[in-house]
């Protein structure tokens, strides 16, 4: 399973939307699709759990769970992958 | 034409889902409380053990008026650059029961930025839902005409 694919399934596991993730593109703005913060705390630790690291306290904001395409970026930088 | 020392008002208001609680304690257990709330919360919501030896059990209905607490309080600083740290906003309870929002960390400069220099929090739950508003006065030192409307 590539990134997108791992993040995409942690996203519909998690993030509680409104709409299928499979109707998102990449830059769509989660939170306009129905997550709400709480269900990003949720996306935020199952992302832990599934690349095996720690969200830096500088990255907890939202700007870094608004999209798939901005969490796929916070994986690269935290994995170098 | 200015007009000094005007005050104004800000309110929050939040409402959570008990379950959805719940579930994230059940699914991420201690890490999703301890990245979420302070100690001081968690002391407060924590009850106590069946056992000695089991595990600690929280009362659902406080972590999430408290969470509602939080998200009150972040639409009352209302942040443009990311929002602060969970930890950094905390529902600290007095003696008496009732309770009062503590800042630190980014949401205190938020809160001095803003010029709030007080805040009241009031929390509830019922029927599977947990509520907060939170007031804050919001001291503004110096307003121009146009912002009180003059002229």
């Amino acid at each position: 399973m590539t990134t997108n694919e791992t993040i995409r399934q942690v996203v519909a596991d998690h993030g509680r939307l409104a709409v299928p993730i499979e109707s998102l593109a990449d830059g769509d703005d989660l939170f306009a699709a129905g997550m709400t913060s709480h269900a990003s705390i949720n996306v935020m630790l199952a992302l832990e759990d599934a690349f095996d690291f720690e969200f830096p306290e500088k990255m907890l904001k939202k700007s870094t769970f608004e999209s798939v395409a901005a969490m796929s970026a916070g994986v690269t930088e935290l994995t170098g992958t | 034409m200015t007009a000094l020392s005007a005050e104004r008002l800000r309110v929050g208001v939040d409402l959570v889902a008990i379950a959805d609680v719940a579930e994230s304690v059940l699914h991420f257990g201690n890490r999703y409380v301890h990245r979420v709330f302070t100690a001081h919360e968690i002391d407060c919501c924590r009850r106590p053990a069946r056992t000695s030896d089991g595990p600690a059990l929280y009362a659902m209905e406080s972590l999430a008026a408290r969470f509602a607490a939080k998200e009150a309080v972040i639409k009352v600083l209302r942040p443009t650059d990311g929002q602060p740290d969970w930890r950094s906003i905390e529902v600290h309870r007095l003696t008496g029961g009732w309770c009062e929002i503590r800042l630190s960390g980014r949401a205190a400069i938020l809160a001095d930025d803003a010029g709030i220099d007080d805040f009241s929090v009031s929390l509830t739950h019922e029927a599977g839902a947990a509520a907060a508003v939170v007031v804050a006065r919001c001291r503004s030192i110096e307003r121009t005409s146009r912002e009180v409307g003059e002229g």
